[in-house]
């Protein structure tokens, strides 16, 4: 038996989606051995994360706070991943919104919400963005690679939020706690009722997706960013200006990460502390992939890797399990969705 | 001593024996039929000749022959054994050598690098080092000139070449494919090739080599088939044929060569193009044009001869504002454009066809329509600053299809799809359908086939005709020749001549590509 490699000759959109189908179904079953191997039966192992995540109109509206940073991050890291450019800050663009969006919530309290929740939103834009601008221009002047860059930009942002939690920004009425005061009530977002749900956050995320999807297909900026991604010297002979797109591309990326973060403090936990994103920034660039990098893909995208976070908790509490088997199950998504990527250029022939 | 009796011997053993046999060879792609029941025969010691249209399937067959691709139905003989041959390693194996024409090499890596990459036996540690010494025996053998350390991304499309077929040569195969190996050459270059060829055929290696060029045929090959939409339609000793007969079968219908038509007339106090005392740097930051001055006046194409690396990309890139000028001045129509940004520069009326046409010219996995605007997608009407007129778009570009003849399946395809010709053809439609004043046309016709290059060339004269200048730099000095009203040749990145075209002979155009002032 002799397995080989041979080239196919192009893709179709049906074989892209069935190969998308396939990793997906491959990469569980190949957590069901691992829980197998916990001694955890999968079959009700994925009974449970599906009960939790879906099972229930609670377990709906959990999988939908989850929904929201996850979508926010993930279409702007899809116009970014188009433009080839590989932003991996989306976490630390998310902490620096949302800590910009604390500054104004502790600095004026007492503005009505009607006016300080937009400008939360706008400096936690801003802050998001020249997160991600700090990258784009060393990318765009120097070159440097913006892989490094941005992630090593998340752990400065992780670190200066834990020295205004610890440090300036220590609320007075938290016992001690790394927390900073509660928000006033006119810097907090609206919820449905009985949920968690800030649904002013899950509006913006949705009408946003809408937005992109119309920028990258219909408008001159998108058709640019295409270009940029696709080929760096037919940009440059097409007189696009290149260093101006990776400018645009980070704003736009770092932006939307800022507003998930910005909704995190604002429509969840009502003040700064340390853990406010349980890495949603990272899992949000499993989901711009598994998504193909189209909004209405990373849309549903979202929702299932939203609900595997609830499910994950629920069976860490059921069955005892880590959570960290969660983080393994993204693991295993986006290796097997890379894999299957492969797979589409690529036809493996088994012949005896 | 032993083995070259051994070797004598077994040379005279396969000595005018079939050594590739291909039968009944199908081969479809997705619902195209590249190859159709195609017979193919090739003996050792001969030089054969596998001659057609792009998209004749000729690459395709020898690509089968490489391994590359599996045949749909067919058989392979090569050396008298049936063969499967499933991957090019097992063609390697068989000792059959491909060259093939986009080059297949690492551009970061050097030259040695390259050659040693997939080599049998390499050493683990410094393989690169180790076989320096023999690679510059087989160069020199060859005539085959390389810097063994140089990185190839700074080689010219030429130098890329020599590597090509020296890693084939390096590998001792008896049978080598090359794929449009002189499409770069110049022709003291190429004459040296067939020289090595004809060495190699002599040595009793089977020689296939793939060409559009009749002139090639007539001159280096044994044999030769003719392919025509995927199928034999011709094959003949060479001697036995002659050039119109062969360019009939090839395209199917009678041909006017490029001799028999005239050079039109033009304005020569019109200048459109001032180059003033310009110097420029290529990649490696070494001065690629010493202060290079020229004119080209309306309705006047004039030619660049030269071999690739002597300042050609450099100067049409610093023209179309690709690359900074370090010094002097560019003028466009009585404008100062030096260092201006390409946009600004093709908004003048400035059209440019680039040398590396799938690289630089198109996006290869964008649609005929968004490549078709590639240039103008900014401006109205395709443009209202914002938004992309999508429907003025695709009407646009099923005009410029049908009126340039671009075969696509629909204008939604991605151009990658597409054959090297009609690339060229969107290329064209996009750069020329403007009313360009100015043209600068890079290798146009590079790669193509008669029927693609003859339509080119017609495009070119008639823009000429319409009072366009153009800047045409090619290698291929026959095109150069009936296109130009004047030549002039760049060598290490100075003008060393300069020539009307109707009193330059080609001899003396070739000696100074290679150096010898006249």
């Amino acid at each position: 038996m002799k397995i080989k490699i041979e080239k196919t000759s192009f893709p179709s959109k049906t074989k892209s989606l069935t190969v998308t189908l396939f990793s997906v179904i491959t990469a569980l079953l190949t957590a069901a051995a691992i829980f197998q191997f916990y001694g955890v039966n999968p079959l009700s192992a994925y009974e449970k994360i599906l009960y939790g995540a879906f099972g229930t109109p609670y377990a709906w509206s959990e999988t939908i706070v989850k929904t929201i940073p996850l979508l926010l991050c993930s279409i702007g890291l899809g116009v970014a991943f188009k433009a080839v450019i590989w932003n991996i800050g989306a976490e630390g663009q998310l902490l620096i919104g949302a800590i910009t969006a604390t500054c104004v919530a502790l600095n004026f309290p007492n503005l009505p919400s009607i006016s300080l929740l937009p400008l939360m939103f706008i400096s936690g834009f801003i802050g998001g963005a020249v997160w991600g601008l700090i990258p784009g221009f060393l990318k765009a002047e120097f070159e440097a690679d913006e892989i490094i860059t941005t992630l090593m930009l998340n752990y400065i942002a992780e670190n200066l939020l834990k020295y205004l939690v610890y440090g300036p920004w220590k609320g007075s009425e938290e016992w001690g706690f790394p927390y900073t005061n509660k928000f006033s009530v006119s810097a907090q977002l609206p919820r449905i009722p009985n949920t968690r749900i800030h649904y002013p956050t899950l509006l913006i995320g949705l009408i946003l997706t809408v937005l992109l999807y119309i920028l990258m297909t219909k408008t001159k900026l998108g058709y640019e960013i295409r270009v940029v991604g696709e080929s760096r010297e037919a940009s440059k002979y097409a007189g696009i200006n290149f260093k101006k797109i990776i400018l645009i591309v980070m704003i736009i990326s770092g932006g939307l990460a800022g507003l998930a973060g910005v909704g995190e403090v604002a429509g969840i936990h009502h003040r700064l502390k340390v853990g406010i994103s349980p890495g949603y920034g990272y899992t949000a660039i499993i989901i711009a992939w598994l998504g193909k990098l189209n909004p209405l893909g990373i849309l549903i995208a979202s929702v299932l890797f939203g609900g595997l976070m609830v499910g994950g908790d629920m069976i860490q509490v059921s069955l005892g399990l880590p959570f960290s088997v969660i983080n393994m199950f993204n693991g295993l998504i986006l290796f097997f969705v890379v894999s299957g990527e492969f797979l589409m250029r690529y036809k493996i022939k088994i012949k005896r | 001593m032993r083995r070259r009796n051994e070797f004598k011997e077994m040379n005279e053993n396969i000595y005018s024996e079939v050594t590739v046999e291909m039968k009944g060879i199908t081969k479809t792609f997705t619902g195209v039929v590249a190859n159709y029941k195609v017979d193919f025969k090739a003996e050792a010691g001969k030089i054969h000749a596998v001659l057609g249209e792009n998209g004749a399937g000729k690459t395709t067959l020898m690509n089968i022959l490489y391994g590359i691709y599996q045949p749909d139905e067919g058989e392979i003989f090569v050396k008298g054994r049936r063969v499967k041959l499933k991957s090019p390693r097992d063609a390697i194996n068989l000792g059959i050598g491909m060259v093939h024409q986009h080059f297949m090499l690492i551009p970061p890596h050097s030259v040695a690098e390259n050659i040693v990459l997939g080599l049998k036996g390499s050493s683990f540690f410094y393989p690169a080092e180790k076989i320096k010494k023999k690679l510059l025996e087989i160069s020199s053998k060859y005539g085959l000139e390389i810097n063994p350390d140089a990185k190839v991304w700074q080689l010219s499309v030429g130098e890329q070449q020599r590597v090509e077929i020296l890693k084939t040569l390096f590998r001792g195969s008896d049978i080598l494919i090359l794929d449009e190996p002189t499409s770069v050459l110049t022709p003291p270059e190429t004459k040296n090739l067939f020289k090595t060829l004809k060495k190699m055929a002599d040595e009793g290696k089977t020689i296939i080599f793939i060409t559009h060029k009749l002139e090639e045929v007539m001159n280096v090959s044994d044999e030769v088939t003719v392919l025509r939409e995927g199928k034999v339609v011709f094959t003949s000793e060479t001697s036995k044929t002659n050039k119109k007969e062969l360019a009939k079968e090839m395209v199917g219908r009678e041909i006017l060569f490029n001799s028999e038509l005239g050079n039109g007339k033009f304005v020569k106090d019109r200048v459109s193009l001032e180059v003033e005392k310009i110097s420029v740097l290529n990649d490696k930051g070494l001065l690629a044009l010493k202060n290079v001055s020229f004119t080209v006046s309306e309705g006047e194409i004039l030619g660049v001869a030269g071999v690739a690396g002597n300042g050609q990309k450099e100067l049409v890139e610093a023209i179309t504002g690709l690359r900074k000028v370090l010094k002097g001045k560019i003028k466009i129509l009585g404008k100062d454009l030096t260092n201006k940004s390409p946009r600004e520069i093709h908004g003048i009326g400035v059209s440019h066809i680039p040398e590396e046409r799938v690289k630089t010219g198109i996006v290869p996995n964008l649609s005929v329509m968004e490549n078709v605007v590639l240039r103008d997608y900014y401006h109205p009407p395709f443009s209202n600053g914002f938004f992309l007129n999508w429907k003025f778009i695709r009407a646009y570009t099923q005009n410029l299809v049908d009126q340039y003849r671009i075969l696509t399946p629909n204008l939604n395809t991605p151009v990658k799809l597409l054959s090297g010709g009609n690339i060229q053809r969107i290329i064209l439609a996009r750069e020329i359908s403007r009313h360009p004043k100015l043209i600068i046309a890079s290798h146009p016709t590079y790669g193509l086939d008669i029927a693609a290059t003859e339509h080119i060339h017609k495009l070119l004269r008639e823009q000429k005709g319409k009072g366009a200048a153009v800047l045409l730099v090619s290698e291929d000095l026959d095109e150069i020749m009936s296109l130009s009203d004047r030549v002039i040749v760049l060598f290490r990145g100075e003008i060393i001549g300069e020539f009307k075209a109707s009193e330059a002979k080609i001899e003396e155009i070739g000696l100074m590509m290679a150096g010898v002032k006249g």
